[in-house]
């Protein structure tokens, strides 16, 4: 809450020396007041004033005498709105009577129309009214009539509760949900007296950034139903946190109340989310709790049903069921970073195999090799986007797989028009909310509009893990990037990724970017290990793994934080894994579980420390949340079970991961090559058919989300998209269910008319009703019959 | 200090470093004995109290009423419908400077109004081994829920029975209460609760 970061980055900065209260201070021109005297470390009182939002005026609280040029203005003016000028002289309450008596009198019209409630909202304890009415405001009322009224509380959505009473009209939420969030659906409605925050009637308030407006409002009229009662400010502990939701990379904090969450909020990191994050972020950690968690180890006896064991026999039943087996691993793209290595060297040293793969949902050879030719190791961050001069997207959805992303592209839209351009098949929200060039495609088509597009050394292709389900598109991508020196970054939906993929949970790559391939590299991660060598061959692929498991190539898998019902043809997925010895580390049950031999129960994020690396590479620490838990990494448990088998991989606590991941250096040998991969186009179609794309929601069925019935109320609709001329062909419009079909299955949805290619049906991937690769077994690209039901 | 500070040693005096007898004194005068009557001054006192009323209780036998605002164990009181009048807004566990408070909010409901407003203390305990009946968390309700009551025989064979829950310090259900939940009193506001406006509970507030 300092000055503002644009002006401490520019380079020749002009800078304004004001006097506030017999204080000289210089700051850059344009800065305001208010910030001006926060330098000197002035608290002049406020609600409206947010350094990231606007200037508006609108509570009058932080009112200060001004003279320029020894002209004083007539009446004190609002330091919130007034940016600093040559010679002026700046007197706050501290030093100007006026200016005291006139915020005293802003308080007490303030709180004429507040309802003395403290006791009941939420917000008391960490409330500024509360706070600057202590310090600004009378100790007696002189008001003696009516409170004005109003039914209380609102819900503006399933989450967020309005309670029109308490709001002093200071226009955050509704600044932010318009400068920021670009979801105006929550106004001012109304004069006077009767002023108040309102939503449309036929929109709701179907925000993913909602959950900020309850963390800014400066009291309690906004409020989080799943927060709302449940504790007070001195009851909570509180632990900055990082979130495990995506890859943006959130700074957060946690608010445990006796070994349980209540709540969690944005931190404040100007690099990475400055002050925001998405309802997702802020209001899905139930998981955690809600589930029936695995508590013990659980071992399968020889009837078949899983028993509890103690943690020494479930090891020994582990270690006997992979020692000396052809083993392979699959990590989720959900571990920590620290957890990542941990599977990675359980894999090269205890294991003797590179057969893991962190990429555990739909995924390409190709894209193993682009990610170890282009990304691990990658340096574009948000910075990039904030100098680019165009940024272009693909198969990749901010809004709704990186929100955090959205929301710095959306700033420097709305700040400097910058230009960004989306190749994809359907005009979803967020990019028409970036106002977007949106370049229409058929799915498998991208290739194409990718070597057309207009690209500089200062552009940004932001590549989400979607590219991998067109074949060839990283490939020009990547020949693309090469030529006109733009850079790129790839954001995957899973906060692990990234970390995994330098970790060396892969096939291809040992920890550090070093290909596997290379001698010279293994040498040097094995002198790290001190280990005499380590496995040459390049390790199978997720789906290889599967097919070996399934034919019988491979005798047993390691497997942790997967859902096979996030693999293309998850059906054959789960056979195999019945044919297999599965030992599975997980924190509740799940299809794997149902499978596993042997289960090993770990912690969730909120109960250990560890780090992700976000899509930038950027380290997001965090510490154990909730302080009596038992702190079971899954690489602590890996660090048993290798012992149990004979060969240590020495990685007992986080912190000695993380230092050994400190201490394996750069590489500076060769990169591995990309191989281009051509393009294939778009496959063709018949009448009545179309082509299938589709991705998933930020708020959907996610495993992550579950227990959250508020956060799950303001959820997107499950609709199937077709174009106009489709819709006209078929006899359909807005609402008529549509049935998308193919050999495998069926999903039936309402209709939505909208901007997509006319080839192609999208459907939400994984949302209520539409589960397309379960339903369908298909992914983007396949055709899929279209007709009205 | 100084001669310790030169001798540069702490070490404790030894029994035949210092030699009693060969402590310098001086001589004080002592007062003589009182005379006898002002000595018996003294005995009649006792005398005297022989005759007057005996002090004692046989308690547990017999118990003698406190002082009238004597801190003894708290109590939760109701509206005159019945309804509760804690809102579990946690100030009295804010004010104890024992941490001897432990209260949980909750949601009232439409099918579960527990007390006029939205908001009830879903959880209520105090732990009599940490309270020091100092009354602060008295002071502190905003809505006179939490009082204190004469009740001063705390003594139980557990820890865990000297936490009690609000079953065990919610107060009496008296003439014309009827049991939470139940609606508030038709047509009233929380406004009218805390105004005193209501009296006794309406026959449509009884839940079938």
């Amino acid at each position: 809450m300092t000055t503002t970061q644009e002006n401490t980055t520019a380079q020749a900065v002009e800078l304004i020396t004001v006097v506030i209260d017999g204080f000289e201070v210089s700051v850059p021109k344009g800065t305001l007041v208010i910030r001006a005297a926060e330098k000197l470390g002035i608290q002049i009182p406020r609600f409206c004033d947010h350094p990231l939002l606007d200037p508006v005026g609108a509570c009058r609280q932080c009112l200060v005498d001004i003279e320029i040029n020894g002209r004083a203005f007539p009446k004190p003016q609002a330091s919130c709105t007034i940016p600093v000028e040559p010679n002026m002289i700046i007197k706050t309450q501290l030093t100007s009577p006026v200016a005291e008596k006139a915020q005293r009198g802003v308080m007490e019209l303030l709180l004429v129309n507040h309802p003395l409630d403290c006791p009941v909202c939420d917000k008391g304890g960490e409330c500024p009214l509360q706070n600057q009415a202590m310090s600004t405001g009378n100790a007696e009322t002189r008001f003696q009539g009516v409170k004005r009224t109003f039914e209380k509380p609102v819900a503006i959505s399933s989450q967020v509760l309005l309670d029109r009473e308490r709001c002093v009209l200071c226009a955050r939420c509704t600044r932010f949900s318009d400068q920021i969030a670009g979801d105006p659906f929550i106004t001012l409605n109304e004069r006077g007296a009767l002023q108040q925050v309102g939503i449309y009637e036929n929109q709701p308030f179907e925000s993913y950034f909602s959950g900020n407006t309850v963390q800014i409002c400066p009291v309690g009229a906004l409020t989080g139903a799943a927060y709302r009662f449940r504790a007070r400010p001195f009851d909570l502990v509180s632990t900055p946190s990082a979130c495990e939701h995506c890859a943006s990379g959130c700074d957060m904090r946690t608010d445990v109340r006796r070994g349980k969450t209540l709540r969690r909020l944005a931190g404040d990191d100007a690099s990475v989310n400055e002050e925001w994050n998405c309802d997702k972020g802020r209001w899905a950690f139930k998981y955690v709790t809600a589930v029936d968690r695995l508590i013990t180890p659980l071992v399968r006896g020889a009837d078949g049903v899983l028993a509890a064991a103690s943690w020494p026999d479930a090891l020994a039943a582990a270690s006997a069921g992979i020692k000396g087996k052809r083993t392979a691993v699959l990590v989720g793209g959900r571990a920590t970073t620290e957890d990542a290595y941990g599977y990675s060297k359980f894999a090269r040293i205890a294991l003797g195999t590179n057969d893991i793969d962190f990429r555990t949902r739909v995924t390409s050879d190709e894209e193993r090799d682009f990610l170890a030719a282009k990304i691990v190791g990658s340096t574009t961050t948000y910075h990039d986007i904030d100098v680019a001069d165009h940024v272009v997207l693909i198969g990749f959805e901010p809004e709704e797989e990186s929100p955090i992303v959205f929301l710095r592209i959306n700033k420097q839209v709305r700040k400097r028009a910058l230009k960004v351009s989306a190749v994809a098949t359907k005009l979803s929200i967020g990019v028409e909310k970036l106002k977007a060039n949106f370049i229409k495609v058929a799915p498998g088509a991208e290739s194409a509009a990718v070597t057309s597009l207009e690209l500089t050394g200062k552009s940004v292709i932001l590549i989400g893990e979607r590219a991998s389900e067109t074949a060839g598109l990283l490939s020009t991508i990547a020949s693309v990037a090469d030529k006109t020196g733009a850079k790129i970054a790839w954001i995957p939906r899973r906060a692990g990724e990234r970390g995994a993929l330098e970790a060396g949970a892969i096939g291809s790559l040992l920890p550090g970017s070093r290909p596997v391939s290379d001698a010279a590299a293994r040498v040097d991660i094995a002198a790290v290990w001190g280990v005499p060598t380590l496995p040459a061959n390049p390790g199978r692929t997720t789906s290889e793994i599967i097919d070996a498991l399934d034919s019988g190539n491979l005798d047993a898998v390691v497997i942790g934080g997967v859902d096979p019902l996030d693999m293309p043809n998850s059906a054959t997925a789960l056979a195999a894994l019945k044919k297999s010895f599965v030992i599975s580390l997980e924190i509740a049950a799940s299809a794997v579980t149902d499978l596993a031999d042997v289960i090993l129960p770990v912690a969730a994020v909120t109960e250990k420390s560890g780090s992700f690396l976000n899509w930038e590479g950027r380290p997001r620490a965090f510490d154990a949340a909730v302080s009596d838990s038992l702190n079971r990494s899954d690489l602590r448990i890996l660090s048993a079970l290798a012992d149990v088998m004979g060969e240590s991989i020495a990685l007992g606590t986080v912190t000695q991961a993380a230092r050994e991941i400190a201490s394996l250096g750069k590489w500076d040998g060769a990169r591995v090559k990309l191989s281009n991969v051509a393009a294939t186009g778009a496959k063709s179609i018949s009448n009545n058919e179309a082509l299938l794309t589709s991705w998933r929601r930020l708020l959907d069925l996610g495993t992550l989300q579950k227990g959250e019935a508020n956060l799950a109320g303001t959820a997107r609709k499950s609709v199937a998209v077709i174009s106009p001329k489709r819709a006209q062909s078929l006899g359909v419009k807005d609402g008529d269910i549509l049935r998308v079909s193919n050999s495998h299955g069926s999903i039936s949805l309402p209709a939505l008319v909208e901007d997509i290619h006319d080839d192609a049906v999208w459907v939400p991937r994984n949302s209520f009703g539409t589960q397309t690769l379960i339903s369908l077994n298909a992914v983007h690209g396949d055709v899929v019959s279209v007709v009205k039901a | 200090m100084a001669d310790q500070n030169e001798s540069n040693s702490l070490q404790p005096q030894g029994s035949k470093d210092v030699d009693i007898t060969s402590v310098a004194y001086e001589k004080v005068d002592q007062p003589g004995p009182k005379s006898f009557f002002v000595q018996l001054q003294g005995f009649w006192l006792t005398f005297a109290t022989m005759f007057k009323k005996v002090n004692t209780v046989q308690y547990p036998e017999v118990k003698e009423p406190t002082a009238e605002r004597f801190h003894g164990r708290h109590q939760l009181n109701r509206h005159p419908d019945g309804l509760e009048k804690c809102i579990g807004c946690e100030l009295c566990a804010w004010a104890c400077p024992a941490d001897a408070i432990y209260v949980e909010g909750a949601d009232n409901t439409p099918d579960n109004q527990m007390s006029p407003g939205e908001r009830y203390g879903k959880v209520y305990q105090i732990n009599y081994l940490r309270c020091v009946f100092c009354g602060l968390c008295i002071e502190a309700c905003p809505t006179r829920a939490l009082t204190m009551t004469n009740e001063y025989e705390l003594a139980d064979s557990t820890r865990s029975k000297l936490i009690f829950e609000k079953d065990d310090l919610l107060g009496p259900l008296r003439a014309g209460m009827l049991p939470p939940p139940h609606p508030m009193y038709p047509g009233s506001t929380d406004t009218n609760y805390y105004n005193g406006d209501v009296t006794e509970a309406h026959p449509s507030q009884e839940q079938k």
